[in-house]
């Protein structure tokens, strides 16, 4: 049967490529396969259903760095900085190995990768302890429940998140006229003053709502990242000690009191309902709208979003005062979307993922995927930066990057080329996409691995 | 005869197609210039700290570095600054007159984002499409083969990115690909524009890359030594680019910054360390190498409620390398009174960074001034390069 365009794009550029028989199960409603998949509950991917919670992960990290330190008598636990990553280190292994177990298994990839969507916009990095064994709760805890849901409350459950808290410092970030702070001015030892740390809510504005072009002020980034101190994490020593360890936690003694104004908005609520109430006008603004609106036209359709096609997917998300699945739905109906294959270039991670579903097969090891993705320059879980990993093919189309994926694509070859009918195997799984040029130089590789190679090494397999 | 003892030999040659700034062509394709990108936004006062301010001590609290008497305490440039102390690679450099420093500079932008801010610094245009180092690799003078430009990464950064071909490179762990697959998947690749670049830039890099060891970290703190090192590798090859960018991250010191040790303390020291690497591995080409490095902003001058520093506005840029007329630091300071701060927070720019950048690639590139001005950094006719930054 010959696999038509449609089938193909639903795959392989809304879905997380073709598994073999995929494009065949697709059927002729290819807009109708994607719509299905965001219906019903979320129930997470057997893969990632029993890894431990973020704040089982952080109470055993608060517990070890919390430790008095061990007495001599005991050399083996002596270096605490050995202890954390023994806590942090298999955390981050399992969550990895779990996240692409899922991905190469799952039934509904159109869903799976609006998770990892999410992920990325919502961008913390595992590259800072404690955040390294905590990345993948923020994916599995905040956003995988609310996928589908709408966007205020993926937003606030995001950050409520310890990752998220953690990430941008905001545990530290303090009302320089809270409770607290007034205490130590009287105590006051050192010289080191009480004050906000403006991370938080400068990332808010410019990463995860309005957008750097959405037209907030300094005095906005203050004013939200006032309102917002006391979002924290429980656990903690001594005076300090409040609510569950690893869980979110509102400490009050640390809220700056008084009204705060955000984008001309004054904002009298006290405690923790100011910054809620902040951030769900956030996340009704129509910059918000259209930043989500661009983000995810890149993201499925094209690197360089048209107007009409952005327009359209910020109308639908204003229109349900920003639910998500009406959103997706306008995204899935841009006529664009369906007219040509290929338009996306991979990123590392939508080629490694797509590699394990052509071959059918998940990783077999942890260190599979963390240093193929290392090696590919897109170490996972570990964009580097709070703005996640870029989204447009110049960023990923350099000389080396594409040699790394030769490398991996050859090394696969090697490994489970042996049985593989490569043509065949090419045409299950991108189908129209898959040309006659490539055909012919696959077919003629000197061996079956070489040929694997060549075909996941092929102009197609690197796009999407 | 390679390509660069050619170029020298045949420089009346060039001379009489009518380039008078060929003149002094002894340099023009001997010269390497190496960019490193401090992302995440250096905080200049801990760099560069400003110890003769009378403000610096009030102003920086428990961040200030002692001016002296201590172990920790900062390396002196002149009366007025001094370096951290993690930067005794870059200290020594210095006193040989191969480091020079410009302080209180920043790039046009004014808002306080990284990411707006570092696309900023790349492509000196608010309008990110492609690198101001890829335009200026277009208008290079000299007879050009091969890719003049290289990424010491697996992304190239977009200061590079453009339409004049630049390669990249990386180390890996896989084991090479055999040149029999490789010459096939050329053939795959044959109708693919943008595909048949790629690979063949890919493999000429690993061609000049052949001679390196294996050995080394890939990645972790250590790996920027080991990319600096490489870089050196790659531009002393005879038929190697000229042109290098380098990248680290982990400036974004919000929390726990540190003084004289700590967190920012440990980051310096690595710089330092690559820098050292770049230095050894580029052996007698340093005599004909500038070394810019910059970031996308500074940073507060107060520290903030957590021990950091939150985003700010002018930074400072540093010079090294034996073609630099070092031992110097330019730029006219501001202070960090009260009333001198921009917007009552920041240290306020005196001096646009494209300045710096500008008279690097006129004297030591040898880039045409209208190509400068127009098309490397559009509309900077205003923006006067800084003159005698580079060894006559």
């Amino acid at each position: 049967m010959d696999i038509a365009k449609d089938q193909v794009i639903a795959a392989n550029r809304f879905g997380l490529g073709a598994r073999p028989g995929e494009l065949a199960a697709i059927g002729a409603d290819a807009r109708g396969w994607l719509l299905d998949q965001l219906d019903g509950p979320s129930s997470p991917p057997a893969a990632v259903r029993n890894l431990p919670s973020s704040a089982q992960v952080l109470a055993e990290f608060q517990a070890v760095r919390g430790a008095r330190r061990p007495g001599a008598a005991d050399p083996a636990a002596r270096d605490k900085g050995q202890q954390i990553r023994g806590v942090l280190g298999p955390a981050y292994r399992d969550q990895v190995f779990a996240r692409y177990r899922a991905a190469a298994a799952t039934a509904q990839p159109f869903r799976e990768r609006l998770v990892h969507f999410w992920t990325n916009h919502f961008a913390v990095s595992a590259d800072k302890p404690p955040v390294t064994g905590l990345a993948g709760g923020l994916e599995n805890e905040a956003i995988r429940p609310r996928v589908t849901g709408n966007f205020a409350d993926l937003l606030l459950a995001v950050e409520r998140h310890p990752s998220m808290l953690l990430y941008l410092d905001n545990q530290a970030s303090i009302g320089p006229n809270s409770r607290l702070a007034s205490r130590a001015a009287r105590f006051r030892r050192g010289d080191r003053k009480l004050d906000i740390n403006e991370n938080f809510g400068r990332e808010i504005l410019e990463l995860h709502t309005l957008g750097v072009d959405g037209g907030y002020t300094q005095a906005d980034v203050i004013g939200l990242a006032t309102a917002l101190t006391g979002w924290s994490v429980g656990g903690g020593q001594g005076r300090l000690r409040a609510g569950t360890p690893g869980e979110f936690e509102f400490r009050a003694a640390v809220h700056e009191p008084g009204t705060r104004r955000v984008l001309g908005k004054s904002y009298s609520q006290g405690g923790v309902d100011q910054g809620e109430a902040i951030l769900r006008d956030l996340a009704r603004h129509p910059a918000t709208a259209r930043f989500i609106a661009t983000k995810l036209v890149r993201h499925f359709v094209a690197d360089d979003p048209s107007p009409a096609a952005v327009a359209a997917v910020a109308k639908a998300y204003q229109a349900s005062d920003g639910d998500l699945t009406a959103t997706y739905t306008a995204l899935v109906s841009v006529p664009e979307a369906w007219r040509d294959e290929l338009t996306k270039w991979k990123t590392p991670h939508d080629y490694l993922i797509s590699g394990l579903r052509a071959l059918n097969a998940g990783p077999q090891r942890p260190r599979d995927v963390v240093g193929a993705l290392m090696l590919m320059g897109q170490p996972a879980y570990r964009p580097g930066s709070p703005a996640g990993w870029p989204d447009r093919a110049p960023d990923w189309a350099g000389a080396d990057g594409l040699m790394k994926r030769i490398e991996w694509a050859t090394a696969v070859g090697a490994r489970a080329g042996s049985g593989v009918d490569s043509v065949a195997l090419g045409q299950a799984v991108l189908g129209s996409a898959f040309g006659d040029h490539s055909k012919t130089w696959i077919s003629r590789a000197e061996s079956r691995s070489q040929a694997l190679a060549l075909l996941l090494a092929s102009p197609e397999f690197q796009r999407r | 005869m390679d390509r660069r003892t050619f170029l020298t030999a045949t420089g009346a040659g060039v001379l009489a197609t009518g380039c008078p700034g060929l003149v002094l062509a002894r340099a023009s394709t001997d010269a390497r210039l190496v960019v490193v990108l401090l992302r995440g936004a250096l905080d200049g006062l801990a760099a560069v700290p400003p110890v003769g301010d009378p403000d610096y001590q009030r102003q920086r609290g428990p961040l200030a570095i002692p001016v002296s008497g201590s172990a920790g305490s900062a390396l002196p440039l002149n009366t007025d600054f001094a370096l951290h102390p993690a930067l005794t690679g870059l200290h020594a450099a210095y006193k040989q007159q191969q480091l020079l420093v410009l302080h209180a500079t920043a790039t046009a932008y004014r808002a306080r984002s990284h990411f707006a801010g570092q696309d900023w610094l790349e492509t000196a245009v608010g309008d990110p499409q492609d690198g101001w180092l890829n335009r200026a690799l277009a208008v290079l003078p000299g007879a050009i083969t091969g890719e003049q430009g290289i990424a010491l990464s697996s992304r190239v950064p977009l200061v590079l990115r453009g339409d004049t071909p630049v390669t990249s490179w990386a180390p890996s762990r896989l084991p090479e690909v055999d040149a029999d697959t490789l010459d096939r998947i050329a053939m795959l690749y044959a109708d693919d524009p943008v595909l048949s670049v790629r690979l063949a830039e890919a493999r000429n890099a690993d061609q000049l890359a052949g001679a390196m060891d294996g050995t080394g970290p890939v990645f972790g703190p250590q790996s920027f030594a080991r990319l600096a090192e490489a870089a050196g590798r790659f531009l002393v090859a005879p038929d190697g680019p000229r042109v290098a960018v380098l990248e680290t991250t982990g400036w974004d010191t919000h929390a726990n910054q540190g003084a004289a040790q700590g967190q920012l303390a440990n980051r310096l020291t690595g710089l330092d360390q690559g820098l050292s690497a770049l230095r050894s591995s580029l052996g007698s080409s340093w005599r004909d190498t500038v070394v810019v490095i910059a970031t996308e902003f500074g940073r507060t001058v107060a520290v903030n409620g957590s021990r950091g520093t939150d985003h700010g506005t002018a930074s400072c840029a540093l010079l090294l390398g034996g073609a630099v007329q070092g031992g110097r630091v330019l730029g006219e300071w501001p202070g960090l009174s009260a009333g001198s701060l921009y917007q009552g927070r920041d240290l306020r720019p005196t001096t646009d960074l494209r300045a710096l950048l500008k008279g690097v690639l006129q004297a030591h590139l040898l880039i045409d001034a209208g190509a400068l001005e127009t098309r490397v950094f559009p509309d900077s006719r205003q923006v006067r390069p800084l003159q005698g930054l580079i060894r006559g």
